[in-house]
């Protein structure tokens, strides 16, 4: 397989980059996240420096790069780390066995550093590495040598991530991009957490050759979860209630593949709709109240992208109308904007949706947090084949229990069920393992169900 | 009478119906995956002879069943013949000679874990949904598992790399891995999953798979001793997950993890579930409230028109709330990337 012709169109899962694939700049171990493009153009701005982003193109997903201060002036260059053992763990038995510190005599005074700003500023022009820097702030350090060998570790990690700052090439996946965007901007994601993403696509059945009918309203994040996981086979037909489709802008950081973009397809409900006449009417009077909501979001949407811009998490999300490029910190050349790629979201060719009503789709997820949801599911599920599954997620529990209170009296589906998906993540490190400071309390409810026949 | 699990074997695409009826049958089978597109569900689909169901009693009551066409089902509903089925749509309601029902449904993975025999303790729904999540798993990924266990996890494995990916999942019990063998041929997905016999902890994974796996899963009672291997199997970037009950696993797991892999996370996923009920709520008011009455009054008053009397109103409301039994705990999911040194 080779991965230097890596126009992905074949290859399904590229690990290496190219010029123009999208990628998660994981900045300080998951301090700072981006998102960019990268092209001979491109650049990230670390702490009040510019670095170009060529130097990530050609390299395999997972690499490293520190800031480097080269001829040509300050650059980001790939570094390989050391395979380290693990020093801290054998000095700490070691330690623990000759003599126990503590911070008693630890005062937080601000003067126990000697090295002032200018020697630093001084020892960076004299071309010192990052690393160098950090080395010469702990020999200057009077409390250093008091402090355990973990606070130690700490103090060092703070002032590397300062001085020589990190940068890892990630590939964006439906895990990285549900976490960043869950990290800086959950509210666009309709606080969408991974784990509640993941049971969606579970439950829901997604697989190869599936047609799955989506309603995303989180801005994409839902679909292009969805496309990957239908790996070029299949449809996710995104649906939307009156004329205006959802922004589904998040799909084009997934770097999805022409085959697979291609399969992501929208139509509005009317379309799909297996009878004509009387359902139409009132589904064009919701979709008209929500036609103004949803311009409301997708203005929303672009005043954020201008906040971010400047925030610092730089996204590529061109509006619909692909006129105005909202980024202004990352630069993007404008040569890359070739129109190679397949545009996601094509309307539904009449063929598919012909076959739609012909078979039904085979799972239904829902994620539309602005919406009824009876009511759209009253519209939708006769749209599902007998025996498919369907989930839908919300942020707020009552609407999910009035659904599956109404789905149990209309005898519509069995196997209901809300969830409330609960993740907590932990910090196992020698001596020191217990859950994380901080958890996310809440990701959202899911209720479940597949839906029966409703035969004579 | 015919054994209601059933197991066929396929020649040449016939079939042989193990009812003793003698019949072979070209038929499209439904399994579990959708691996021909011509066999997925649809409103056109219908129930056909030797196609695996899931008959469902109640939430919590399912099994999955070949339908035969000699066979019956019997239960606490009564005696359900087999060729009642055939030809009806999957999702409908079946009645037994009895009059009571049950639904037949398409086999699907999370039903699957929910109706396979446990020669183990098996994953769960969330446990499994999270890790096909964070091991990146899409189709055309190769996989390796080890151990197979029931084979709960592997079926969604089978489905996140169908079809052009593979699973190569690994038991050192030789019951266990004929059986998971015999379950996977069952739901359709010997074409996606081989199963090996093999120690994985004293072994090591086969050198034939080094450098080609996309995902690793352990679910291994010594993780540490597999974590090697596991390491040069995957590629550069790849993505490791170690299962262990036991915070004590977990910290010897990720002490080795930490030379060969970066990005090391360590969770716990559960379920919370609720139930959803109708409740009448008494609105009564001032003098007519019962002493130590609970009943929240939710709706303001409607007197009747020219009346003085208060209207003893009552009123419906559909209400959640947790359930009262949940899972506790299951296991600790720790995660890692192969670093990337080339």
């Amino acid at each position: 397989m080779s991965q230097n012709n890596s126009q992905s169109d074949t290859i399904q899962n590229p690990r290496v980059t190219w010029e123009g694939c999208s990628v998660l700049l994981d900045i300080n171990d998951g301090d700072r996240l981006v998102f960019a493009r990268l092209s001979a153009g491109s650049t990230l701005k670390i702490g009040n420096k510019t670095y170009s982003l060529q130097p990530l193109i050609g390299c395999p997903f997972g690499s490293l790069f520190q800031v480097e201060n080269g001829d040509q002036g300050h650059c980001l260059a790939r570094f390989v780390p050391s395979i380290e053992g693990n020093n801290i763990q054998e000095k700490g038995d070691f330690e623990s066995q000759d003599e126990i510190k503590d911070n008693r005599a630890l005062v937080d005074n601000n003067k126990a550093q000697s090295l002032t700003g200018e020697e630093i500023n001084a020892m960076r022009s004299q071309g010192a590495t990052g690393d160098e820097i950090v080395e010469a702030l702990i020999a200057n350090s009077a409390t250093f040598e008091k402090k355990t060998l973990f606070s130690q570790e700490k103090y060092r990690l703070k002032k590397q991530k300062k001085y020589a700052p990190k940068v890892l090439l990630r590939r964006p996946f439906a895990r990285s991009i549900c976490e960043a965007y869950f990290k800086k901007y959950p509210a666009r994601i309709g606080f969408l957490r991974v784990d509640a993403l993941s049971l969606l696509l579970s439950m829901a059945n997604v697989s190869a050759n599936s047609d799955v009918l989506v309603v995303d309203m989180v801005g994409g994040l839902l679909t292009g979860a969805v496309a990957e996981r239908l790996g070029g086979t299949g449809y996710v037909c995104s649906t939307y209630l009156g004329s205006t489709p959802y922004s589904i802008d998040i799909v084009r950081i997934f770097n999805l593949s022409n085959e697979i973009c291609k399969r992501i397809v929208r139509s509005p409900l009317t379309d799909l709709s297996l009878s004509q006449n009387g359902t139409s009417e009132q589904i064009h009077q919701q979709g008209d109240e929500i036609n103004q909501q949803g311009d409301e979001i997708n203005m929303e949407c672009l005043s954020n992208n201008q906040m971010s811009s400047s925030v610092g998490m730089e996204e590529i999300s061109p509006t619909e109308n692909d006129t105005s490029d909202v980024i202004s910190e990352t630069t993007v050349s404008p040569v890359n904007r070739t129109g190679k790629s397949t545009k996601a979201g094509n309307k539904a060719s009449k063929q598919a949706i012909d076959l739609w009503k012909e078979n039904g789709f085979s799972s239904l997820i829902i994620a539309a947090p602005e919406l009824d949801l009876w009511s759209l599911l009253k519209d939708l599920l006769p749209l599902l084949a007998n025996s498919a599954p369907f989930a839908i997620y919300h942020q707020y529990l009552q609407p999910l229990a009035t659904c599956m209170h109404n789905l149990q009296l209309g005898k519509m589906a069995i196997g209901l069920q809300i969830s409330e998906p609960w993740l907590r993540e932990y910090q196992v490190l020698p001596s020191r393992t217990h859950p994380c400071m901080q958890m996310s309390a809440f990701g959202g409810y899911i209720l479940s169900g597949i839906k029966i026949c409703s035969s004579s | 009478m015919a054994s209601v699990l059933s197991l066929l074997r396929p020649r040449n695409n016939t079939f042989t119906c193990s009812c003793y009826c003698n019949r072979f049958y070209k038929f499209k089978i439904l399994r579990m995956l959708p691996i021909d597109p011509t066999k997925k569900i649809s409103f056109t689909r219908h129930i056909c002879d030797g196609d695996l169901v899931v008959v469902y009693e109640r939430h919590d009551n399912m099994k999955a069943i070949k339908v035969c066409q000699g066979s019956v089902l019997q239960n606490r509903f009564g005696v359900f013949k087999h060729s009642d089925w055939i030809g009806k749509p999957f999702g409908s309601k079946v009645f037994s000679n009895k009059n009571g029902f049950v639904y037949l449904l398409a086999p699907t993975p999370e039903l699957w874990t929910l109706v396979l025999s446990h020669r183990t303790q098996i994953l769960y729904i969330a446990d499994i949904s999270f890790v096909i999540m964070y091991l990146e798993i899409v189709p055309g990924c190769m996989v390796l598992e080890s151990g197979t266990g029931s084979g709960s996890l592997t079926t969604s494995l089978a489905r996140a790399v169908a079809p052009t990916g593979h699973v190569y999942t690994f038991d050192f019990h030789e019951q266990r891995a004929a059986s998971a063998r015999e379950d996977f041929e069952k739901t359709g997905l010997s074409s996606l999953v081989t199963v090996g016999v093999r120690d994985i902890q004293g072994e090591g994974f086969p050198d034939e798979f080094s450098g080609l796996a996309d995902s690793v899963f352990l679910d291994l009672p010594q993780p540490w001793l597999a974590i090697p291997s596991a390491g040069k199997m995957l590629k550069p970037d790849g993505v490791l997950c170690s299962f262990s009950p036991c915070i004590e696993q977990v910290q010897r797991a990720c002490d080795s993890l930490r030379s060969n892999f970066t990005d090391i996370k360590t969770f716990e996923i559960l379920l919370r579930t609720y139930e959803v009920r109708e409740v009448k709520m008494d609105c009564s008011q001032g003098d007519e409230a019962k002493p130590g009455s609970i009943l929240p009054r939710k709706r303001p008053q409607r007197t009747i028109e020219g009346g003085n009397e208060q209207d003893k109103l009552s009123s419906q409301t559909v209400m959640a709330r947790p359930c009262s039994e949940a899972k506790g705990h299951t296991g600790y999911l720790t995660f890692a990337r192969l670093k990337c040194l080339s």
